[in-house]
């Protein structure tokens, strides 16, 4: 292992520009004649809009222009849609509503954008917003997903009965049912996996220009996938042809998903400075993003677990209803069904597993993909179903997970995956050592002493990452393909630019993927730039998320660089006037097989492009090559996770007192990188299972609407985790890699209740456990214990 | 609308601001110091933390006109043009304490402020109470904490104010 390649712990390309306080984010960049856009959102869940008055805003200082939802749709700007679809089990497919970027007649959710005030400062834009007048006629919020088909609820959206977008099913309901039928135990669980808000730290902003001179639209935006956001502004909304559009993400400030999405804001923005002729600037601020942002899980779920008297599990049902929000965000449709139920068979042999899912509209802010995305829940709603189950039969929770534990490969399972390689017993014995679960029950006798109660929590989990091929998710009902795009250009003096339809926020793609490029062509790592996130620069590319960056961008890398190395053998042949064939090419050299001679990759560079060794009828000049990528299957990174908690009997809070956490990535190239991405994941994932809950209140008002009001993780909140590692090698990908991103915040949820719930001797608790909840949970349990 | 002068890095400036601008927005857009970031509006995230006369504070907290004479440290006036990173911007580069780098201007003006007032030997308990007035959503503290640690450890020895907590 060189020190700059796979595997070494090389420290980030990013990090001069960030601790220095020269990255550029949106907000950063600032274009001459930029005007503020200041949006008037609707303090009301559910209203129809009877008159907009934006007279006395037209005349305040400052003001440039005042658009609103009817301007927006006489100019026929189109509606933002899902690109997933979705059909229900009658055939039928999903009820999607109009969303357009500024509502004209009704508002669905508080924090809706009725208009949009462009003025020269943002004081002057908050100034004139206030001004605008709107008479609402105020209706009845549908607040609660599991009450909003009910009979008599009030329908959201014209012609969407019941709020119902679909009823979705998959697995077999009748050996399901038989199993259950035949079961010695049933264990049965009501989950409710909680609502958050993601909460990049870096607000969300868009900046369009427009250029009269060219007819061309930039924007730049924080967006985790620009081409994918290019395409959609372009070809649905109509902003612009694709070709006329530029979409720059320069520094994002953190995403978890919640800038996955296209989103209104940045389409009244492109809107706004064609009218206008001048530059458009909004940057969100905290209370707006709370409001408007997609947020994430949202599901109400019964499930059941049916075993024979060993122990053995016979089958799996869950009935789900997700929440969608007020209007079907870009991938929504996907998160509670292909990314939910397909994961419900955990690392376990189950032999049949159905899962129904209904999604619902209701007068909230819109929900889609957050860190994990359908399979934090799924992993919640199967590993609770085992630790309790195993309580039940009073067997051993590492046991009855071992009884049932996947052990050969490749497995299919019933709800569609087909992993492929995987050691759950492994990541479980490495985890049981590193935990010193042998030596709980001593630690456990001792915290009684001091008034604790401790308790051990397991969450083996598994993930579908690097989602694709994309025929497959095309038959899923996927607007788009999943591959990705790789172009490896070789400049003449030999140093490197990879352009990657990936982008990083976060994840240090500068420095992983130039540690591959590194290893490859045997050059320094400061020689390679990785360029992504501007439309005009990379070839199109679908983006950042889903933990697919490893396992499928830097496999569109490899494939260019099998290329590059192809084309530059051709060149030393001419150069070192060899065979072809006798050209072998090791630690950036160049040699003839059985001779002494040799040339240097400068050399072999410089002559590709001064092309004097060959005449352009034997070979191009140039050294420059493009991939798209499309891998064969998901991955499927798995690991076991253990949480250790205190909880004090006279307040219900808990200290998590130990985090271990054993993962199988597949091959590693940083593990630094690796180890950190694991750790923010099991803080999203502690903060769900302790802290965080989005609350709207019956009125569909957002009670924690502030980071006054939702709690976010903080550093006196976590403790430092344990991290190890196990490997299997992927076999869908030349690199062998799986993808780590999501999987702390998978795994971590359950490993806390299942914690909790062993230390208070109840399985009646809720996420976010607060202290409250604890406390209270333990006086319904043992009323006498509670002081 | 009125003026202010501050002296901000070392170099003294004035700006004319509407009497409501924040210290943050002059900052960043009289200024162009945009390594100072606003990552809420409620004074809980401590991404926009610099020092005014030696002291850490949330400069979206502060009017632009209340700073009038003080001298300000931001981000971009810990190391000096073209020297070596300060140690703490060093160490968080060492430790991998920063995966987007939004909190991170805020995360190291405070814990050069932890510095400042318990010294160069931090424990790990010390660091996450002190860090309440910094959200970071990436990392999950660890590498942070270690970065702190580390930090502090090599940054020149300070007399300590702990007797004023």
């Amino acid at each position: 292992m060189s020190a700059t390649g796979i595997g070494a712990a090389v420290r980030r390309k990013e990090d001069f520009r960030f601790v220095t306080g020269s990255g550029q984010y949106t907000d950063d960049v600032v274009r001459p004649g930029e005007t503020r856009a200041v949006f008037v959102r609707s303090p009301h869940a559910h209203a129809k809009i009877k008159s907009i008055d934006v007279g006395a805003a037209r005349k305040m200082p400052g003001v440039v222009d005042v658009l609103t939802g009817a301007q927006l749709a006489t100019d026929k700007i189109g509606n933002l849609i899902c690109g997933w679809m979705i059909h229900s089990k009658d055939g039928s497919p999903m009820k999607m509503a109009p969303h357009p970027a500024l509502a004209a007649a009704k508002v669905n959710c508080v924090g809706d954008a009725v208009a949009v005030v462009i003025a020269e400062t943002y004081e002057q834009g908050r100034d004139a917003a206030e001004k605008v007048k709107v008479d609402y006629d105020v209706l009845t919020a549908v607040v609660d997903p599991a009450k909003a088909q009910a009979p008599g609820a009030p329908q959201i959206h014209a012609d969407i009965a019941n709020n119902t977008i679909y009823q979705w099913h998959l697995g077999d309901a009748k050996a399901t049912a038989a199993a259950f039928a035949a079961a010695a135990h049933v264990t049965k669980l009501d989950i409710v996996n909680n609502r958050l808000v993601p909460n990049a730290m870096e607000p969300r902003a868009a900046l369009a220009e427009y250029d009269v001179g060219t007819d061309n639209l930039t924007l730049w935006n924080t967006s985790q996938n620009p081409h994918v956001a290019r395409l959609v502004i372009a070809a649905f909304v109509g902003m612009a042809p694709e070709h006329k559009l530029r979409v720059i993400a320069p520094d994002v400030g953190g995403g978890f998903g919640s800038k996955i999405f296209i989103y209104p804001e940045e389409v009244v923005c492109l809107w706004a400075a064609r009218k206008v002729r001048r530059p458009v600037k909004w940057t969100c601020d905290r209370s707006e993003a709370f409001l408007t942002d997609c947020h994430g899980r949202d599901h109400v779920t019964h499930a059941e677990l049916a075993l024979d008297a060993q122990g053995k599990i016979l089958a799996l049902r869950a009935k789900t209803i997700a929440n969608l929000g007020a209007y079907m965000s870009t991938f929504s449709s996907s998160v509670p069904t292909y990314l939910y139920a397909t994961l419900l068979s955990g690392q376990y042999d189950i032999p049949s597993i159905y899962c129904e899912v209904d999604a619902v509209y209701t007068n909230t802010a819109p929900v889609d993909a957050y860190r994990g995305a359908g399979r934090p829940e799924a992993t919640f709603v199967v590993e609770r179903l085992v630790e309790v189950a195993a309580r039940q039969m009073k067997i051993e929770p590492a046991d009855l997970r071992k009884r049932n534990f996947i052990k050969t490969f490749p497995h299919q399972t019933p709800v569609i995956m087909a992993y492929d390689a995987g050691d759950y017993h492994a990541s479980l014995k490495k985890a049981l050592e590193i935990a010193d679960v042998k030596g709980f029950a001593k630690r456990k006798r001792d915290a009684v002493r001091h008034g604790k109660l401790r308790g051990l929590g397991f969450s083996t989990y598994i993930e579908a990452c690097g989602i694709a091929p994309s025929q497959a998710v095309g038959s899923l009902g996927a607007g788009v393909g999943l591959w990705e795009s790789a172009e490896v250009r070789v400049n003449p003096t030999g140093s490197v630019e990879v352009l990657t339809g990936c982008h990083a926020h976060g994840q240090g793609h500068e420095t992983t993927f130039a540690q591959l490029v590194s290893e490859r062509l045997g050059i320094p790592f400061e020689n390679i730039s990785i360029v992504h996130g501007d439309t005009d620069k990379v070839q199109f590319g679908m983006g950042t998320y889903g933990s697919r960056s490893a396992a499928v961008g830097m496999s569109a890398i490899v494939k260019a660089l099998d290329k590059v190395e192809a084309k530059a053998k051709k060149v030393a042949a001419h150069l070192l006037e060899a065979a072809e064939g006798d050209i072998e090419f090791k630690d950036g050299k160049f040699t003839v097989a059985g001779t002494d001679k040799q040339a240097a990759w400068g050399d072999v560079a410089l002559n590709a492009y001064i092309a004097h060794k060959f005449t352009g009828q034997e070979l191009e000049p140039g050294l420059k090559e493009t991939s798209f990528y499309d891998p064969t299957n998901f991955t499927f990174p798995a690991g076991c996770h253990i949480c250790e908690v205190e909880v004090d009997i006279d307040t219900g809070k808990t200290d998590i007192v130990n985090w271990t956490a054993v993962d199988d990535f597949g091959t590693i190239i940083n593990p630094m990188i690796v180890e950190g991405q694991v750790h923010g994941g099991i803080a999203q994932g502690i903060g769900q299972a302790l802290l965080e809950g989005a609350v709207y209140d019956k009125s569909g008002q957002l009670v924690t609407g502030s980071m006054m009001d939702y709690t976010m993780p903080r550093a006196h909140d976590l403790p430092s985790f344990h991290v190890g590692m196990t490997e299997t090698k992927s076999p869908s990908n030349p690199l062998g890699v799986k993808g780590c991103g999501e999987a702390g915040a998978i795994a971590a949820p359950a490993a806390v209740i299942n914690a909790i719930t062993d230390a208070i001797g109840t399985e009646d608790l809720a996420m976010p456990a607060t202290a409250n909840a604890v406390w209270s949970a333990l006086k319904r349990a043992t009323p006498r214990q509670a002081a | 609308m009125p003026a202010v002068s501050m002296t901000v890095n070392g170099k003294a400036v004035t700006g004319d601001v509407e009497a409501r601008t924040l210290l943050v927005q002059f900052l960043r857009e009289h200024l162009r110091l945009t390594g100072t970031h606003v990552g809420c509006d409620t004074s809980q995230c401590g991404a926009c933390v610099v020092h005014v006369d030696g002291i850490a504070a949330k400069s979206c907290t502060l009017l632009a006109l209340q700073c009038e004479g003080a001298k300000i440290t931001t981000i971009e006036g810990l190391a000096e043009p073209n020297g070596p990173l300060h140690p703490m911007q060093e160490a968080f580069r060492e430790n991998h304490g920063l995966q987007c780098g939004y909190c991170t201007p805020g995360m190291i003006m405070s814990a050069l402020d932890i510095v400042r007032r318990h010294g160069n030997e931090l424990d790990e308990h010390t660091i996450r109470e002190q860090l309440d007035g910094n959200i970071c959503r990436c990392t999950g503290y660890h590498n942070i904490v270690k970065a702190i640690a580390a930090g502090a450890k090599n940054m020149p020895k300070a007399s300590t104010r702990q007797a004023a907590e």
